[in-house]
């Protein structure tokens, strides 16, 4: 497997575009005559950019919207407004024939290893399936020397062939997720919280995997993770969601060390660090309360119920995700400051 | 720190008495169709009035399994507890009867887990749970019961505690019901409080708040507490000492600082240097090799031999004894002194 | 289970992008064979004697139905009433009954129809109960609703009501066509347990991530059904299938008891003990030899279905 190396492609050139993503999912009520009595605004208005080569880290707690986010440019869910281009082709408008010919080019590495894998299929079936599906992808002859070969890639055992899902263990399950992911040479992978399921002794295997992976084939991830010292090791740029929202994006350096919103901050300040010493050092934003409902969020900035620098205009005025004059990226905040004292 | 004096000693041969909680020797078996798995292959530790012991592992360690037989709630079978002994003030609760250990249970040791959900009953407000331990246990009356219930829960902070009473575990936040947990195993004043990896289902923004909750009531109410967990990052907020476990065994022992700045044995050393730190930005993280044991083959000599860099043929042939080095740790580890050394570079 | 799954672990392989070569590994790999999810459910159901009964007895009773000749010389149609009600002779075990046929013989050729008749309803019923089911379960919405509210209805009509009225209209007592208007009127009536238990795994199936890998990767509605989802549901469907067979079986002996049933050319459990019943009090055997027969065909079919159904419960491994 070679990197593509088309001149054309530019390392650094846009290659993925998100424009104004909602998803509201509707709530309804009744069984026969069903009545929307509201929608859970799990993505609303999300716009980001990933370019050709880069990883880019999307952060959030649960309920964030990250993981709908990620469905959504899967196509497994139908956005309920704004578009998204890969390659300068609309990713939501296609469908059929042209919409499998973009699948071909983004694919995805999902959570749960145990889940992910057809039970039934042996682990030749599960990566061999692409090349059914898009049967000119590789001659029906070449496919299992094809197969044995991302076997070989991610580091399993390719006389493992026959084998089936049960007969791995959680981190050699992931690899053959991330060979399935790969069978086709898609450009762009979203990486749905990839190692949070695995141990700590396995997680940093598959992290070194994915970075060699992207090195050696030249790929562009959308890493998500609710894991903040993860995505600093793996990511160039991060995006942090809150409900719904991105409230600030920026390079790895912007947002861990010069983070403007108050989320961003307090989200970064309760990462525990391995290390005694800095115990009592640390100085830690203690957030009260709980996420609110995404069917009923706050009027104004959404995150204003837990924080500490709140005033009117935060309930009144919604803050747009717009570059501050604190620091050159984009955070909403209509008080955006970079804190004094980063921990 | 060279100056170490590493000699061996029997797992047995902890100091007698003073300890509220002991450990020794513990020999724990499933026994399924399948073969039997030894989960847990000789675990001794203590637990002093008072202080903070975080147990560390991943899963398969046996971490979990050494709390539940502490508490006596181990499924048995197919869990069979071979040999040894858990003295709770000086008596041995493997030997007393099912009626004594209901004593010893949630009024001396009680215990949290992960899963606030599945651990409370969907069909109860929690106001009420909390209540039946009291009038259960302690004879309550209702009334008595309702208003202690009620302390519990402005104790473990949970907001307008007389209103949320009557409220069932589903109106809850996930944080708010592990609050909801705690406050049910505070509920009988228990001396030692084991808290099976208490915050992993939560945000790290709802987790810091538990763990302050955590540390706050330990100090407040002088429990002891022993920390079940797998993240690096928790043990180092709060425990004093830690015990890592690796295949039923514990692998090392030491206070938390001298096991961050140079851990001593090499599944330590490996787990600390392949996390990603949020405090540095890496490169290539470091790994350990392989995979854990299945507990059903566990490898010849020092279990962890197969994934070690350190190893040797001592490591294949012979099981390493705790080495106890000279600032009062101890690594099983045959090179316990070089771990260290070239960790303290 | 989960903590010390039983991993196929090989260090080298897993880190070959780390430093590799190890001594002392042995490679357990190599020494064991690849395991299916039906092989595990097999290693459960080898060690289970219910299953070892029940399949020795269902297999006894496909073999009398195929080949009735094994077990008895005696022709079930060679009737004479000076045998009336005999005792046992000359290969006839169990003796005469009130027509003075071999009573022993008759059950065993009689086992042929029931068989039969429970075979054929269970494909029947297994093919539309697959097809609703998943059409149901995958599609959801409308399909979803109509199909569903249809198996309702169907479900609602009382089983044995309904045959009694539909073969009362037919006529003839040609023995295939009784034969397969009782199988197409059990199978039509039968379908629903098993149509409803297909959906809810179909509804199952269909939310795994596995599923949405495949779609993610382009599969269209019919790969996903037949290659993810199918496997997957077809376990618990043969299940209530060997169970619902036992169950026909024991229906159209009720209806052959009721007359209504097979022809009476066809030799059959359900008219024997009808037969059996008049005349119970002259002599029992008549009536307990074919009611023994149907208890434990029906029994067999059952118990090995609850078998099966552990075997392949994933919640108890």
């Amino acid at each position: 497997m070679t990197a593509p190396a088309s001149p054309t492609k530019v390392r650094g050139e846009t290659i993925l575009s998100v424009d104004d993503v909602k998803k509201h999912f509707p709530i309804t009520q009744g069984v026969l005559f069903k009545k929307h009595v509201g929608a859970v605004k799990a993505v609303d208005g999300v716009s980001f950019e990933l370019r050709r080569g880069e990883t880019l880290g999307i952060v959030g707690e649960s309920g964030c919207g990250k993981s709908t986010l990620a469905r959504l440019l899967m196509r497994l869910e139908t956005p309920t407004s704004g578009s998204a281009t890969l390659e300068g082709r609309d990713l939501f408008k296609s469908s059929g024939g042209e919409l499998r010919r973009l699948r071909r080019n983004m694919q995805m590495v999902m959570q749960d290893p145990y889940t992910s894998l057809n039970p039934r299929m042996t682990v030749g079936d599960i990566i061999g399936e692409p090349f059914e599906i898009h049967s000119d992808a590789a001659p029906k002859g070449s496919r299992r020397k094809r197969v044995q070969e991302l076997l070989d890639l991610v580091g399993l055992n390719p006389e493992h062939i026959n084998r089936y899902p049960h007969q791995f263990s959680g981190g050699q399950r992931q690899r053959i997720g991330i060979a399935r992911a790969l069978a086709l040479r898609p450009e762009v992978i979203v990486c749905d919280e990839p190692v949070s399921a695995l141990d700590v002794s396995i997680q940093a295997q598959v992290i070194n995997l994915l970075e060699q992976l992207q090195d050696e084939l030249g790929l562009s991830y959308i890493f998500i993770a609710h894991d903040l010292s993860v995505v600093r090791h793996i990511a160039d740029r991060v995006a942090v969601m809150y409900l719904g929202k991105i409230v600030e994006i920026g390079t790895e350096d912007e947002i861990y060390e010069r983070a403007t919103h108050p989320y961003t901050q307090a989200l970064l300040s309760a990462v525990p660090v391995p290390d005694p010493e800095v115990r009592h050092e640390r100085n830690i934003i203690r957030l009260t309360g709980d996420v609110p409902s995404p069917a009923d969020p706050p009027s104004g900035c959404r995150f204003r119920t837990r924080c500490w620098k709140a005033q009117d205009i935060c309930a009144r005025e919604e803050p747009l995700t717009i570059t501050r004059a604190a620091d050159p990226h984009p955070s909403a905040c209509h008080f955006a400051e970079v804190r004094p004292t980063a921990a | 720190m060279t100056d170490a004096v590493i000699q061996p000693t029997p797992a047995s041969a902890t100091p007698e008495g003073g300890h509220l909680l002991e450990i020794r020797d513990l020999h724990v078996e499933f026994r399924t169709h399948e073969g039997v798995a030894k989960v847990i292959n000789g675990v001794s530790y203590h637990l002093n009035a008072g202080e903070t012991l975080a147990v560390l592992g991943e899963s398969g360690s046996g971490k979990s399994v050494t709390a539940q037989a502490i508490m006596g709630i181990l499924d048995t079978p197919p869990a069979h507890i071979r040999s040894g002994q858990i003295l709770y003030q000086g008596r041995d609760l493997l030997t007393q009867s099912e009626e004594q250990r209901r004593q010893v249970r949630g009024k001396e040791i009680a215990m949290i887990f992960q899963d606030a959900l599945s651990a409370l009953n969907p069909v109860f407000p929690v106001g009420w749970q909390i209540a039946e331990t009291l009038r259960t246990r302690e004879g309550m009356s209702r009334a008595d019961a309702r208003r202690r219930a009620i302390e519990l829960m402005d104790l473990v902070k949970i907001p307008a505690a007389e209103r949320r009473i009557g409220d069932y575990p589903h109106q809850f936040s996930g944080g708010m019901r592990q609050r909801v947990m705690i406050a049910m195993a505070l509920a009988l004043n228990p001396k030692v409080l084991i808290a099976d990896e208490p915050t992993t289902a939560l945000d790290v923004t709802v987790q810091a708040q538990i763990m302050d909750l955590l540390a706050d009531l330990r100090r407040d109410l002088g429990m002891a507490m022993i920390l079940i967990t797998h993240d690096l990052g928790v043990v180092a907020g709060v425990a004093d000492r830690i015990a890592v476990m690796y295949a039923g065994r514990i692998v090392e022992h030491a206070d938390v600082r001298s096991l961050y700045r140079a851990p001593a044995h090499p599944y330590t050393k490996g787990l600390l240097e392949s996390i990603p730190r949020l405090d540095v930005r890496g490169q290539e993280l470091a790994t350990i090799k392989g995979l854990p044991p299945n507990l059903m083959r566990i490898p010849s000599g020092c279990p962890f031999h197969p994934r070690c860099p350190y190893v040797q043929q001592v490591c294949v042939d012979e099981v390493p004894h705790d080495l106890v080095l000279g600032d009062g740790r101890t690594s099983a580890c045959h090179f316990a002194q070089e771990v260290r050394d070239d960790s303290a570079r | 289970m989960s903590d010390f799954e039983t991993v196929a672990a090989s260090e080298n392989q897993a880190a070959r992008r780390g430093p590799s070569g190890e001594p002392g590994t042995p490679n357990q790999v190599a020494t064991q064979k690849p395991r299916s999810l039906a092989g595990d459910a097999w290693r459960d159901l080898r060690r289970n004697p219910i299953f070892w009964v029940s399949l020795a007895l269902v297999l006894i009773v496909a073999l009398m139905a195929v080949a009735p000749g094994l077990f008895t010389a005696n022709d079930p149609k060679d009737c004479m009433l000076s045998r009336q009600n005999a005792g046992p002779s000359g290969g006839a075990i169990f003796g005469y009954g009130f027509q003075g046929c071999d009573t022993f013989s008759r059950a065993v050729y009689g086992t042929q129809a029931s068989l039969l008749v429970g075979a054929l309803s269970a494909v029947i019923t297994g093919v539309i109960a697959l097809t609703v089911g998943m059409l149901a379960g995958y599609f959801g919405g409308w399909v979803d609703a109509v199909l569903s509210r249809a198996i309702d209805i169907v479900l609602g009509i009382p089983l044995l009501l309904a045959a009694i009225v539909l073969l009362k209209r037919v006529g003839t007592d040609s023995a295939n066509v009784r034969l397969g208007a009782v199988v197409l009127v059990l199978a039509i009536l039968g379908w629903t347990t098993a149509a409803r238990v297909v959906r809810s795994s179909v509804i199952t199936a269909k939310e795994q991530d596995y599923v949405a890998a495949a779609r993610m990767l382009g599969a269209g509605h019919g790969r996903i059904m037949l290659r993810h989802i199918l496997p997957n549901a077809l376990a618990p469907a043969i299940v209530v299938l060997t169970i619902a067979l036992g169950s026909f079986i024991a229906a159209e002996a009720t209806l052959s008891f009721l007359g209504i049933g097979l022809s009476q050319e066809t030799i059959s459990w359900g008219q024997d003990i009808d037969t059996g019943r008049i005349h119970m009090r002259e002599s029992a055997t008549p009536l307990l030899v074919p009611s023994t027969f149907l208890a434990l065909t029906v029994l067999a079919f059952i118990m090995l279905g609850d078998a099966i159904r552990d075997a392949f419960d994933p919640k108890l491994r």
